[in-house]
């Protein structure tokens, strides 16, 4: 074993996971293919709200290669419910979520029958030979409509309301009363925003597939939840959970539309046991839009207070926030992650925010890239442009008027939580500096000046957000039902080499690399010596998987102390082999020495000797593994300043990003090539969001954007190159001084780019434009009109007519 | 109906139902599962491979109209254990986050360089403009494609899958026998 | 998403292709590049009983120089339409926007003539064959027969084309020496244009001698506008942006763009 000679947190390894990934080696979950493998197909509703009459599957039945055709009453006594883990109130309304419709289904995309076939060819064949008999029901879409309850979702409910969660900062004893404040103000801003809804869109469509082979059910699933899957799926099926394995394989993104226990997940569990075969279920894209979970979908009434001299001193927000039909694995919990993060880097007197959960007949929302904290983030930095605007203000100057100064660190929010570190003057100096702030105002006011066709703008996204999810006393007490702990073990082989298994989930983020990073730096064996095990429950039995930024800054954490552990006891043993005192032992790159002497034993060779046990001080077990659990007491807080200048074609609506800055301040970084990236990567989804992306219902609840063709994923010709950046104020919360970095991208960027449209356009009336800002829209708002005007992609397959010519 | 096809070197013949997408074909008959399938409407390019040496999108067609042509898939881009220099570079560029648009990224940004040897960053863009990645965000494809164009240059590695304005004027039409 | 069974047949002549779809009637369905067909496949928007693959006439590929025109292949592939030096010295117009088509896959696949025949309304290929006086050239059971782009499209997805017919070939007027551009607004680079206006402009002594545009998804089908063309005879660049005004009366968001675009479009091809 040779010693590692610098440090490698803070290297820019390249990543451990590409050898396999740029040569098409990568194990995906559809490229299983297994002895005796069934295909299985699901029939969705095209409608979304209906009783179901009848529905004949016996043409379906005796089409050839079809082994069997199940509906919701040939599973309903065994499928349960799908499970939902976050009641976030006492008095919570959750309807029973069935895998498999029963006798009503609830959104267009719903499943309502299943094909068993030997191949997905047949399978598909056959699913067009089912008859289902609707007898529709009235549609619920819009939020505000389903609030006055004419038409029920769930007619058994009796309401749409799912529930309402308030936080308010005078009953929490965070701060002062919002509504006093408001009463007192100089000024007093309303603004609504929507956030539209968003579909998650990972590359890697989902797959499932199912050995129920030696009284052992063996899940594949591309999935970020492993762990969890596996706990839900046993309390759902009745199935022992020892008697369930679930391997999460090379997973192609997530961006938390894989944290879901899935309709077909428990379905495809369900058909296997029943037919003793194994299953595979694969959805096509068009399958994933609609039956995948959704994200964001809320619209925001906010309140704003200030002083005439720029000091907020409160905000009130009011949300309305579309669960869809059923709640999810943590569909109603989304939006109070938001919660938390209204009052952002700012210091407020009065903080309120009230949340209702409504029931709509549309695809079921959930997590979603920043999941609640992308939708706070947004309204805040709309409005604090808002009291820049309404003041005459710079408003990056009024931001810095109320934002918490790096001195006033750890500092108690008056959302009721504590911010370790921060420096937002550092981060936003640095942005200023490589955005060239004053140059772009003084051609914003050029261009101004001589009506140019093309105005430009400047936006700004002074943001943070909470990651590290989560302490559990904390997700207890919002009535979360798991922790937010994480687990890791170090196995210490006896050639030297290292085995790490971890609870965390990746799906692209590379913890093979990062973690081996930090293995390689606290035992000081080679980086390529360690391989890191995750995925398969058999092998990392315990875990909370990936999502929320949370990996490194618990996962990471758990694996530091795995190290230390190993290391006490190796100290110890390397004291007996030297034959000295433990407290004269010392330890570097890898090496044990006795202080003052040449005395060395490697960690190999203390390894070695934990391995054969021939000669280990009294009562030590031989072996150097060990596991440990970590969980944090406090959130991170990544924060940082993102600045966008966008050209705003005023004859088309067209708008064009220029040049975007981000600094981020992520704390410690242990491979920037790899936190760069995950920031490229939420800029994009981020960006989307401002410009592109949106789901649409039609007037039946029939999703019209369910495929790439009409919904629009930019491509590389539709963004910009980013300009990165970063500051270091490192979390005190956690010994690496990490904070997570997979959200702040897609946090950060939407406000920016909105502020910037706005920007370049307020001068000429226009006071909001809805998102995504389309070209119909920037230019409808230009002309004065509504900005609800709405443009569906042209063209788009939905179009298409069947009976078209030679093509 | 019966096919025979190239495919990364080999020449393989195969009874095939005449709807059998080219990307099943390649996935399920021959295990080549590096090609995946990312969409329904051709938009997502992440099932690129080369036919004849041009890009196209093996989901966008059907096993039999590949009869008599030669596939190339990512898998059969390193050659005696060398990778490709586009593979190096999108490793060295950290051009991949989750690699489910990989290959297809990999395989249009390849034929992109046989067409352009030297492309600036508005033509990478653009040439790659029918392949979506949902993690990068591009910036890092792009540069590794400008990376690639580098050590791809003339002296610099392997001339593969370049190819001149002649060759594409003679080249066989797309089809049946 | 897979396709539903159909039978595959491999003519390897027009005549063949012919007989074969005679023989298949309405159900049969002719596949060129298939980079539209088979998406629709896939979603069995469409079922078709047989497919009639004419991948393999290579007698419908190329360009050829035919007098004061060009024939296009029907199946030359919009990479080829891209590369090729008959188009680019005689109808540039028709290289610039082939470019815009689709992404660069879907161009070495996807055929001139079967994105003329799809007859998307926004399709790119459309408005400039129009205004460029393109004849598509069709085979059928009765022998050989000319249309007009102007009759060609007759809707929303629909052309002249019988269930019985294949085109063939297009001949498209030379353009010698005029300048073009395709100006195009669409909201992510893989989606249909919202509009975008194709046009060709021929400057003789300073001023302009003969101008095309046509527009693409401004209705069912391609839309020439006129009324631009014939308001730019004889007069000065300088007269472009008025004329431009033509190109749509309507107050909307499309009619708006149908002006802004054109002029644009206009300014770009005598700037060249």
């Amino acid at each position: 074993m040779t010693a590692t000679a610098e440090p490698e947190v803070g290297k820019a390894r390249l990543r451990k996971e590409d050898a396999r990934l740029i040569t098409g080696q990568t194990k995906w979950t559809d490229n299983l293919q297994l002895t005796g493998m069934l295909h299985m197909a699901v029939l969705r509703s095209p409608v979304a709200h209906a009783r179901i009459r009848s529905i004949d599957c016996s043409r379906a039945t005796a089409m050839p290669g079809v082994a069997i055709v199940l509906t919701g009453e040939d599973l309903a006594a065994e499928q349960g419910s799908l499970p939902c883990a976050w009641p976030i109130t006492e008095d919570m309304l959750a309807p029973a979520a069935p895998a498999l419709a029963v006798d009503q289904v609830n959104f267009a995309g719903e499943a309502v029958a299943l094909v068993i076939a030997d191949n997905a060819y047949r399978a598909a064949d056959a699913l067009a030979a089912i008859d289902v008999d609707y007898d529709e029901l009235p549609v619920v879409l819009d939020l505000e409509e389903a609030l006055q309850d004419n038409d029920l979702v769930h007619p058994d409910l009796g309401t749409n309301k799912s529930a309402t969660w308030i936080f308010d900062s005078a009953e929490a004893g965070s701060g002062t009363n919002v509504e006093d404040e408001i009463a007192s103000a100089e000024v007093v801003l309303e603004r609504t925003f929507r956030q539209q809804r968003l579909i998650p869109s990972f590359m890697e469509p989902r797959s499932v597939v199912v050995d129920p082979s030696a009284d052992m059910f063996t899940i594949w699933s591309a999935t970020q939840i492993p762990h969890i899957l596996r706990w839900m799926l046993a309390a759902v099926s009745g199935i022992a959970e020892h008697r369930i394995r679930v391997i999460a394989p090379d997973v192609g993104g997530g961006f938390g539309g894989k944290l879901q226990v899935t309709p077909e997940e428990l379905l495809c569990l369900l058909v296997a046991r029943r037919m003793g075969r194994p299953v595979k279920w694969t959805e096509s894209r068009t399958e994933s839009m609609l039956s995948g979970h959704h994200g964001r979908d809320q619209i925001q009434k906010i309140t704003l207070s200030a002083r005439r001299d720029g000091m907020v001193t409160g905000l009130k927000v009011e949300l309305l926030a579309d669960m869809g039909a059923y709640l999810r694995l943590v569909t109603p919990g989304i939006p109070i992650l938001g919660a938390f993060m209204f009052n952002a880097i700012y210091k407020f007197a009065a903080y309120r925010f009230v949340c209702t959960n409504v029931f709509t007949n549309k695809v079921p929302t959930d997590a979603y890239r920043g999941a609640g904290r992308p939708e706070a983030t947004f309204a805040i930095e709309r409005m604090m442009d808002e009291l820049a605007v309404e003041l005459g203000r710079d408003p990056m100057e009024l931001r810095q008027q109320n934002w918490i100064k790096h001195d006033e660190f750890p500092f108690s929010t008056v959302a009721g939580l504590t911010y370790d570190s921060g420096n937002y003057e550092a981060a936003t100096d640095r942005a200023m500096e490589l955005f060239d702030y004053s140059a772009l105002r003084e051609e914003q006011a050029r261009r101004r000046s001589s009506r140019d066709p093309v105005q430009v703008g400047i936006g700004i996204s002074t943001y943070t957000e909470m990651c590290g999810l989560a302490p559990s006393r904390v997700l207890g007490a919002l009535r979360y039902a798991a922790g937010g702990w994480e687990s890791a073990s170090i196995r210490m082989l006896p050639t030297g080499k290292v085995e790490v298994i971890t609870g965390t989930s990746p799906h692209g983020q590379g913890h093979e690399t990062v973690w081996s990073q930090i293995v390689a730096d606290r035992l000081g064996v080679p980086f390529e010596d360690v391989e890191v095990l995750h995925g398969d429950t058999a092998s990392s039995h315990r875990g909370m998987d990936s999502y929320g930024s949370r990996s490194l800054a618990v996962g990471g954490t758990a694996l530091v102390h795995a190290a230390d552990k190993v290391l006490a006891k190796a100290r110890r043993l390397a004291a007996h082999m030297m034959e000295c005192d433990e407290a004269d032992v010392e330890f570097a790159t890898g090496s044990f020495s006795v202080r003052g002497t040449s005395t060395v034993r490697s960690l190999g060779d203390v390894v070695l000797a934990a391995h054969v046990a021939h000669d280990l001080p009294e009562g030590m077990e031989p072996g150097l593994d060990a596991d440990a659990t970590f969980d944090p007491d406090n959130f991170s807080f990544p924060h940082g300043t993102h600045l966008c200048a966008t050209e705003v074609d005023t004859q088309t609506g067209m708008v064009r990003i220029r040049s975007y800055v981000a600094v981020d301040d992520v704390g410690t970084v242990v491979n920037p090539l790899i936190v760069d990236g995950q920031v490229h990567g939420g800029l994009a989804q981020g960006i989307a969001q401002a410009l592109y992306e949106e789901a649409i219902h039609d007037e039946t609840g029939t999703l019209t954007t369910a495929t790439f063709a009409d919904y629009l994923v930019p491509s590389a010709a539709d963004l910009p190159a980013f300009m990165t950046a970063r500051t270091a104020t490192p979390a005190t919360s956690n010994p690496l001084g990490v904070k997570g970095v997979g959200e702040a991208g897609t946090i950060a960027s939407t406000p920016a780019v909105v502020n910037s449209v706005l920007d370049a356009v307020r001068h000429l009336g226009v006071r909001d434009i809805e998102m995504p800002l389309s070209p119909e829209r920037v230019w409808t708002a230009l002309r004065g009109g509504a900005a609800e005007a709405s443009t569906p992609a042209a063209g788009g397959l939905g179009s298409i007519d069947s009976q078209g010519g030679q093509s | 109906m019966h096919i025979s096809v190239n495919v990364d070197g080999v020449t393989y013949a195969d009874e095939v139902e005449p709807r059998l997408l080219l990307v099943h074909y390649l996935r399920e008959r021959l295990g080549k599962t590096g090609t995946v399938i990312g969409c329904d409407t051709g938009n997502c390019g992440a099932c690129t491979v080369h036919l004849d040496g041009h890009s196209v999108k093996s989901c966008q067609m059907f096993a039999v109209q590949a009869n008599g042509h030669e596939v190339t898939t990512i898998e059969g881009l390193a050659r005696d254990g060398k990778l490709h220099p586009v593979q190096e570079a999108f490793r060295s560029n950290h051009a991949l986050q989750c690699g489910f648009c990989t290959p297809g990224m990999i395989m249009q940004a390849i034929d992109l360089l046989a067409d352009e040897s030297d492309p600036d960053d508005e033509t990478v863009r653009k040439g790659l403009e029918g392949n979506l990645c949902r993690c990068t965000g591009y910036q890092n494809i792009v540069r590794a494609v400008q990376d690639a164009a580098q050590r791809m240059k003339p002296g610099a590695g392997p001339k593969i899958e370049q190819h001149s304005d002649e060759h594409v004027g003679s080249r066989q039409p797309v089809g049946g026998e | 998403m897979i396709p539903a069974e159909f039978r595959y047949l491999c003519p390897s002549t027009v005549d063949e292709a012919v007989r074969m779809l005679v023989e298949e009637g309405e159900d049969a369905k002719v596949i060129a590049g298939g980079q539209s067909l088979v998406p629709v496949l896939r979603m069995r928007l469409a079922a078709p009983t047989a497919l009639i693959d004419i991948g393999g006439l290579t007698e419908l590929t190329g360009v050829r120089d035919d007098g004061d025109s060009l024939l296009i292949g029907a199946m030359t592939t919009h990479y080829e339409v891209q590369r090729d030096h008959l188009i680019h010295d005689h109808a540039l117009l028709l290289k610039l926007v082939t470019d815009t088509v689709a992404d660069p896959q879907v161009r070495h696949r996807g055929t001139f003539g079967g994105s003329l025949c799809h007859a998307d309304p926004a399709g790119d290929l459309l408005a400039p064959a129009l205004a460029l006086d393109a004849v598509m050239i069709i085979a059928g059971p009765g022998g050989r027969r000319e249309v007009p782009a102007s009759e060609f499209f007759v809707g929303y997805f629909e052309t002249a084309l019988a269930p019985d017919e294949i085109l063939i070939d297009v001949r498209v007027p030379k353009y010698t020496g005029w300048g073009a551009h395709y100006e195009k607004l669409n909201r992510v680079a893989q989606a249909w244009s919202i509009v975008a206006v194709a046009a060709a402009v021929q400057i003789s002594g300073g001023t302009i001698a003969a101008a095309r545009v046509g527009l693409t998804n401004v209705g069912s089908g391609p839309v020439r506008a006129v009324d631009v063309e014939s308001a730019l005879v004889g007069q000065p660049v300088s007269a472009i942006s008025d004329a431009a005004l033509l190109a749509s009366s309507g107050d909307g968001y499309k009619d708006n763009l149908a002006r802004v675009l054109t002029d644009r479009a206009l300014t770009a091809a005598v700037a060249g």
